[in-house]
């Protein structure tokens, strides 16, 4: 075990598989002089500029051209540098390499990773905040990551780099130096799919992921510690595949589901989940709920920024209004 | 590159205007810097120093009524198309009487009133963008033009060829401007850019394309003025190539330290402001006049600042306003909390 920060520990993950597999490549702009966040910083020095790639400002050759290196046989790490810019290049993720492995009856594996962090940070606005993972789970062919700590971040984006299926994987903006403890092993992958418990209780089931987990869990301490609510609180990790099996089991024990993301509500993958939880029918002590950005554009002011996000506040308010009913 | 200009004839007058626009600019942005190193701005702020005879030379050859496309980094363009600064100012640190009421920020300013229709935070977008402005203008049969400020980075994704064809096809009144100040963010562009560069690729598609030494603002606005008359009567979009460089970093966080500073320390000898300078001296002018200027435009700017700090914060109902008209969501995404 070492202290990484989320950041350190992606870096480490990508120079483990690069050191493993010959044919892990990252490329995106900016590579060389280590990345917009600096999750590239050094790895040039070892790799060389043909396996850290610096490109052109072209989102959408960059991830047309993984694409096809990835149908050829080599594992690129695409980086979009935010979700925003992604954008650009959604004809190339969705229509191409979503779709190459079935459409082709099979003849195709696009074994991508897609990196494009997410989230709001500091006044970076509409064009530079957003939380788009809902969309990447709607897609078939796609799956779907955001880590929410340091050993998450090593763990789940190397089992990516090995997944041989296009992978959109989401880092969170403002996590990047949170720290944690990070296993050393070059193996250590956490299973694509396969969600975390991040406090176990037996009053109210949260879902949520990335970021929020870290309010999420201030809530569930507080909540605790002030009125004996005791949380089980899971971090899903994966959008898709998602762990229907963990949130089940704990909403058949405690009867209750709040399920939380930073991404607008309406249309966000909560929906998708209180949904399936819905389905399957199990005996509930208070109606499932949600909390979620309202369907706003991000705004700049901080004021106004701070109305888009999650608080503690509001998950204890809604803890409370769900262990009343 | 920094060839003193043959002073007979110049418009003293003229250029000492501009001259006073660019130290407004350079002030605004300076005063911004200092801004977010103070915490009061916490969005990115990406400046032109260095560039600013491109924004001047090329805004003041354009009418009120003309329009604007910018980028991100946008301070200069919009400050010389005529918006406010205070506005402005007002508008980076989110407070009320920002020129998008705080919702926006430095990369988004926008300000229709005087043509300018935004500030872009995704690169190269705002070139269709122009595209379509220019084609309602055809549309609408009026004699304006639109001119679309880029950098030498945005000539690598797609929307500068779609854009550019688009503008060619329908013979569309658009001065496009390539800001050519070698970077991209931290990347050479020239690293990643094949060819003979942006001028070709106009003119492979059919549009005049002229080069120039944009740090040299007489270079700049005659170039400008030749090129938005012709655009306006003949309704052909054009592209103008202004060679500068991005003296400070990227953005207000990015020290730029992938650059040698000789190659900094060597480029701040060429920066347009000092060249105007030397012009208008040799042109008689007085260096207590160039001072008071310099002056009177830093002492704007810090008025701008103190009187932002001073300006509330936007209420927070305003947050919802301007989604769409049908089904635009009020405070109500979690009705349980009161
Ligand atoms: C589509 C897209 N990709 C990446 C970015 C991130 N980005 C912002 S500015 C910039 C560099 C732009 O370089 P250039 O066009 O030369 O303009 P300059 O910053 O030099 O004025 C990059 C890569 C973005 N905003 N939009
Ligand atoms: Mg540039």
């Amino acid at each position: 075990m070492a202290e990484l920060s989320y950041l350190e520990a992606s870096k480490q993950a990508i120079a483990e598989e690069m050191r493993r597999d010959p044919m892990v490549w990252a490329l995106g702009e900016d590579l060389g002089r280590g990345g917009v966040s600096g999750q590239y910083k050094g790895l040039i020095d070892e790799f060389g500029p043909n396996r850290i790639a610096d490109t052109p400002i072209s989102e959408a050759a960059i991830m047309g051209a993984a694409i096809g290196a990835a149908m050829m046989g080599t594992r690129p790490v695409v980086e979009m540098r935010f979700s925003d810019f992604a954008l650009c290049a959604i004809d190339e993720l969705v229509n191409q390499a979503a779709k190459a492995r079935y459409m082709f009856g099979g003849q195709a594996r696009v074994p991508v990773v897609v990196r494009e962090p997410v989230g709001m940070r500091g006044s970076a606005a509409a064009q530079h905040s957003q939380s788009l993972e809902a969309w990447y789970a709607h897609i078939p062919g796609l799956i779907v990551i955001l880590p929410s700590t340091p050993a998450d971040n090593k763990g789940l984006l190397k089992a990516a780099i090995r997944c041989d299926d296009p992978v959109v994987y989401m880092e969170h903006k403002g996590l990047w130096a949170l720290e944690g403890e990070v296993p050393d092993d070059d193996d250590y992958l956490v299973p694509i799919g396969k969600a975390r418990k991040v406090r176990q209780g037996n009053d109210l089931t949260i879902v949520t992921w990335s970021a929020t987990v870290h309010t999420a869990a201030e809530a569930a301490t507080q909540l605790s510690a002030q009125r004996d609510i005791e949380v089980d609180l899971i971090d899903l990790r994966t959008l898709w595949p998602w762990d229907v099996r963990a949130v089940l089991e704990s909403v058949e024990r405690t009867g209750r589901l709040l399920v939380i993301h930073e991404a607008v509500k309406t249309g966000g993958f909560g929906a998708e989940i209180i949904a399936t939880i819905a389905e399957r029918g199990p005996r509930l002590k208070a109606p499932l709920r949600r909390l979620g950005a309202p369907r706003v554009p991000i705004p700049y002011s901080p004021p106004l920024e701070k109305l888009m996000k999650i608080t503690p506040r509001q998950i204890v308010e809604t803890a409370k209004v769900q262990m009343q009913a | 590159m920094a060839k003193a200009h043959a002073s007979h004839n110049l418009d003293v007058d003229r250029y000492l205007s501009q001259f006073r626009e660019m130290h407004r600019i350079r002030a605004f942005e300076m005063t911004a810097l200092q801004a977010v190193d103070e915490k009061l701005v916490l969005g990115a702020v990406h400046p032109s120093v260095g560039q600013e005879a491109i924004c001047v030379g090329v805004c003041d050859n354009l009418r009120r009524d003309d329009l604007l496309l910018s980028t991100h980094r946008g301070h200069g363009h919009t400050m010389a198309k005529g918006a406010s600064a205070a506005a402005m100012m007002r508008e980076l640190l989110g407070r009320t009487g920002g020129t998008n009421h705080g919702k926006g920020g430095s990369m988004h300013i926008a300000d229709f009133d005087v043509g300018m229709l935004g500030a872009n935070g995704v690169v190269a977008a705002n070139i269709s963008i122009a595209a379509g402005a220019a084609h309602a203008i055809a549309l609408k049969g009026d004699d304006r033009i639109v001119a679309c400020f880029f950098g030498d980075g945005a000539i690598n994704r797609g929307p500068f060829l779609e854009g550019l064809n688009w503008a060619k096809v329908y013979g569309l009144p658009v001065l496009f401007v390539c800001e050519d100040n070698r970077y991209s963010a931290t990347t050479k562009t020239s690293a990643m850019t094949s060819g003979a560069g942006a001028a070709e690729r106009a003119r492979s598609l059919g549009l005049n394309a002229r080069e120039i030494d944009g740090n040299d603002i007489v270079r700049v606005d005659e170039a400008a003025r030749e090129m938005i008359t012709e655009i306006r009567a003949d309704r052909q979009p054009q592209l103008l190539v202004t060679s500068t460089y991005r003296l400070l970093g990227h953005s207000g966080f990015d020290r730029g330290q992938y650059r040698p500073d000789a190659e900094v320390d060597a480029q701040w000898e060429h920066e347009p402001i000092r060249r105007c300078a030397a012009l208008l001296k040799a042109a008689g002018v007085r260096d207590a006049v160039l001072t008071s200027i310099e002056q009177e435009a830093k002492a704007e700017m810090l008025a701008a600042l103190e009187e932002a700090k001073a300006a509330p914060w936007p209420a927070p109902e305003i947050a919802y306003d301007d989604v769409q008209d049908v089904g635009a969501e009020k405070m109500e995404h979690a009705p349980w909390l009161s």
